[in-house]
């Protein structure tokens, strides 16, 4: 669509006939390809993001993808509530990738950091508001009156006893001039913000229409199955298709950069082609990877400081005196593994790139796939489907399985989709880096933390991509250190030094929801908690007390464990165990029930979790990707990992790579907790605490003290 | 060869190994049965055969014979099955991917026990993984169900 422009689209679709998406179309210069951050007061274009039809319908462009976080209905919810529109007769659309689409914040299209619904809060409102502004004016313009006296209702523009719908001015109001500025409501009148709504998606979602970009058909695509190095920066050596292209459907076999490409009439057949593939590999020096060596290497190098995060008072003096705690944490490497195994369908033709992805990335897919194709980045069209599950490994700087996709249309010569199998996930790197934390704090006489020194040492996420100018500063990686560097507890310990080490292995790594927070809300609230029980006192009051200047964080901690019943009897074999964390904005605490199986199994039976985000938008959305957040987190708290030996990756599926399934799912309270704070994100912060709550629940009940992810009971 | 879909007879042309997962998308283009594992470890493949629920990733198209096959497309016509219904009333779903599968692993369990325990809720639903975790509105979105089709009775 960007290739033609949004404004020729809208003409083409009025020349159709089809009597849709019609409305408000405003001449404005076509947008240019190249991705360009919003102006910061700029108003939207409303054409963009809300189109009335005849029919009364109100068709809301996402310029985020959906998912599973609930943002097709939650900027839907922003528009609406200053449209004022019918919301039975709301319908939601995916954007295409264009420059007006760019994040508000960050400057390109793109969803991740728990960023959505913040940085959209202005900008949809306001094209709800502008789209009605331009309604009403003409409306008056029908009843000869002024604009200033009308209201609008559900949908309808009305004047005393006269109504006209928004479906019969949507013609009309595509000749009136969008307003240069808009009022917003104000937060005490809001209908929609703030109330419990269900998600839009779901009827498609519970009927299997839904069309997610594994789903994509149309004729002549054939699907492709690739064959990639056993080791990490492995190349091909050399290969033999005889055994493959024995297979029935298969047609092709191609070599792309990241492997052999197997191109057959379906799937199975690519499968079964990819598997009798002989493929010799120039394995590199990614053979030699052992992850318990490199968490050993780790431990030693944790031993020397690295570059300086955060630097206050004299930590080595102040550890030299008083009590003295020393603890290491570590995490491993883990894959995303979201449901739908990573895929894209690429047709190209001519000097046209069509691309179908469940992406969260679309410009980098847009610039990337451009290079590859040797076309301008407008000439790159891309479908966003709905998203089987992201959690980051769909926002790739390298555009991986995007870019492959378009390695093989284009060898190969024909429209492709490429499949990869959860093995193929599993295998494929892109994890969250393996981290190792060495904290040694102090007590001082009062039984307060007076000396702390931490230094961390994993894999920077940003190193090497084009965020890395940006987001890597000195030589520290924001999200190696997010969680620590701005620690609440860590303002209030006089004497401290942060160091990191960001040592490079051929292992690709990426963000995984809640990023760096999924290792430094363990460390921080294990070490916290470590000390805690040093001094003699009760956990929660020690947090209170190193809280006692941050309100917001202190209701939230308090107020999950009074709803955990802190302090209060629980059944025999049961403890609580605390963690707070902040992140993306939001303040999340949690207080984890568990008890220990006779085999040292670890149940997670209840989670209370209080949750400030700000303004809440949408309360049901935020309960979802709260329980749900708690649920992603508890795979890798009680089982997931990923291991190298000799550079392979020693799991493959879901039978080694374990999640946690329905029995393990805990009885999940949210408490949320609205304040005019600037508003917060929602679907990675409720990851981050999960771990530490639960380690210091099983301390607390079995004394104790596992300091490696995932929990195992010795 | 010939299996029933849905109801309807239909004659495919597939090698008898291909999985029935894969008769039904590339062949039938049938996309609401979802890919996951590949190896019934993760429940997104569930259909019913002769209503038992099935990993259908895992099962040749010749070892269908006779049996007939239900997708989440024929589960009900127009998603008023009493597990969908739940499901839309408790906003059960996130991504959405998993969640044929699970909504076929839930329509299978009340056929065989209408009035399901916890335990029986959550040991018909261990097979069906769901990343973004959605587990605890789908446990209660199955004993709404249950209620709803008891009190549909």
């Amino acid at each position: 669509m960007n290739a033609l422009g949004r404004r020729d689209l809208l003409r083409a679709s009025v020349l159709s006939g089809a009597g849709l998406f019609i409305a408000f179309h405003v001449p404005r210069k076509v947008a240019r390809a190249a991705p360009e951050p919003a102006a910061k007061k700029a108003p939207p274009d409303p054409n963009a993001f809300v189109r009335v039809a005849p029919d009364g319908s109100t068709t809301i462009l996402l310029a985020h993808s959906e998912m599973g976080q609930g943002i097709w209905t939650g900027l839907a919810m922003l528009v609406a509530e200053e449209l004022d529109c019918d919301w039975s007769k709301i319908k939601v659309e995916h954007a295409p990738a264009a420059p007006v689409y760019a994040h508000p914040a960050f400057g390109m299209q793109m969803t991740g950091g728990s960023s959505s619904t913040w940085s959209e809060f202005e900008r949809y409102r306001t094209a709800g508001a502008m789209a009605r502004a331009m309604l009403v004016s003409a409306a008056a313009n029908e009843w000869k009156t002024d604009a200033r006296k009308l209201h609008t209702e559900n949908g309808f523009v009305v004047s005393g006893g006269k109504r006209l719908s928004y479906g019969d001015l949507a013609v009309a109001a595509q000749s009136e001039k969008p307003p240069k500025s808009v009022k917003l409501k104000d937060r005490k009148d809001w209908k929609i913000i703030g109330k419990p709504t269900r998600r839009l998606d779901s009827p498609e979602k519970i009927t299997g229409k839904a069309q997610f970009a594994m789903d994509v058909k149309f004729p002549g695509l054939r699907t492709a199955v690739i064959a990639r190095s056993p080791v990490f920066g492995g190349k091909v050596k050399s290969f033999d298709a005889s055994a493959a292209k024995a297979v029935k459907g298969v047609e092709q076999v191609v070599q792309v950069p990241s492997g052999v490409a197997v191109v057959a009439a379906n799937f199975w057949s690519a499968k079964v082609g990819r598997d009798a593939l002989k493929v010799d590999w120039d394995l590199g020096l990614g053979a030699s990877l052992d992850t318990t060596q490199l968490l050993a290497d780790y431990r030693e190098k944790a031993k020397t400081k690295g570059a300086v995060v955060v630097e206050k008072g004299d930590a080595d003096a102040a550890l030299a005196k008083g009590k003295k705690l020393l603890a290491e944490y570590d995490v491993p490497y883990l894959a995303h593994a979201p449901m739908e195994p990573l895929n894209a369908t690429v047709k190209l033709e001519g000097e046209r790139c069509e691309i179908w992805a469940g992406t969260q990335f679309q410009t980098m897919d847009q610039m990337i796939a451009s290079k590859i194709a040797g076309i301008p980045p407008q000439n790159v069209l891309i479908h966003t489907q709905f998203l089987g599950g992201g959690f980051g490994r769909r926002a790739n700087p390298t555009s991986d399985f995007v870019a492959e996709a378009v390695h093989v249309a284009k060898v190969a010569g024909v429209p492709v989709k490429t499949v990869w199998t959860r093995e193929d996930d599993i295998r494929g790197g892109y994890y969250r880096p393996q981290f190792l934390h060495r904290i040694e704090a102090s007590l001082d006489g009062k039984g307060r933390p007076a000396g702390w020194k931490h230094t961390i040492v994993g894999q920077s996420i940003l190193a090497g991509t084009p965020f890395e100018p940006m987001l890597v500063k000195n030589g520290i990686d924001s999200t190696s250190v997010e969680g620590v560097s701005d620690s609440p507890y860590l303002e209030n310990v006089p004497h401290r030094l942060v160091t990191l080490h960001s040592p490079r292995t051929p292992v690709t790594v990426l963000w995984w929801r809640s990023v760096g927070n999924t290792h430094t809300a363990f460390a921080m609230e294990s070490m916290v908690d470590e000390l805690a029980w040093a001094a003699g006192r009760d956990p929660l009051e020690f947090r209170a007390a190193l809280l006692e200047d941050k309100p917001r964080h202190l209701r939230a901690l308090k107020t999950a464990a009074e709803k955990a019943g802190w302090g209060k009897a629980l059944p025999k074999g049961r403890a609580l165990g605390l963690a707070m964390h902040e992140s993306f904005g939001s303040i999340i605490a949690q207080a984890a029930e568990v008890s220990v199986d006779e085999d040292k199994s670890i149940r997670v039976h209840k989670v209370s979790c209080a949750v400030d985000c700000g303004t809440a938008v949408n309360p049901l959305g935020i309960e979802a990707q709260v329980q749900g957040a708690i649920a992603f987190s508890l795979s890798a708290v009680l089982y997931s990992e990923v291991t190298l030996k000799d550079g392979r990756v020693e799991q493959s599926n879901f039978h080694d790579y374990k999640v946690a399934r329905a029995p393990d799912m805990p009885e999940v309270t949210v408490q949320i907790l609205e304040s005019d704070a600037k508003m917060g994100g929602i679907g990675e912060p409720a990851v981050a605490p999960l771990s530490a709550a639960v380690a210091n629940a099983v301390y607390a009940l079995t004394k104790q003290r596992l300091r490696s992810l995932p929990l195992r009971l010795a | 060869m010939q299996i029933t879909v849905n109801g309807t007879p239909r004659e495919v042309d597939a090698p008898g190994d291909m999985p029935l997962l894969w008769v039904l998308r590339d062949v039938l283009g049938l996309t609401g049965t979802k890919f996951g594992c590949g190896m019934a470890q993760c429940g997104a493949c569930t259909v019913h055969l002769d209503g038992e629920a099935v990993r259908s990733c895992v099962l040749p198209v010749s070892a269908v014979g006779e049996r007939k096959i239900t997708t989440i497309e024929g589960l009900s016509p127009d998603g008023g099955h009493p597990v969908q219904q739940a499901w839309t009333q408790l906003d059960v779903v996130q991504c959405g991917y998993c969640q044929p599968g699970q909504i076929m692993s839930a329509a299978a369990l009340l056929a065989h026990k209408p009035d399901p325990s916890d335990e029986d809720i959550d040991l018909a639903m261990a097979g069906n993984i769901c990343r973004c975790g959605t587990y605890q509105r789908i446990r209660e979105a199955v004993r709404k169900a249950a209620s709803q089709r008891r009190a549909d009775r």
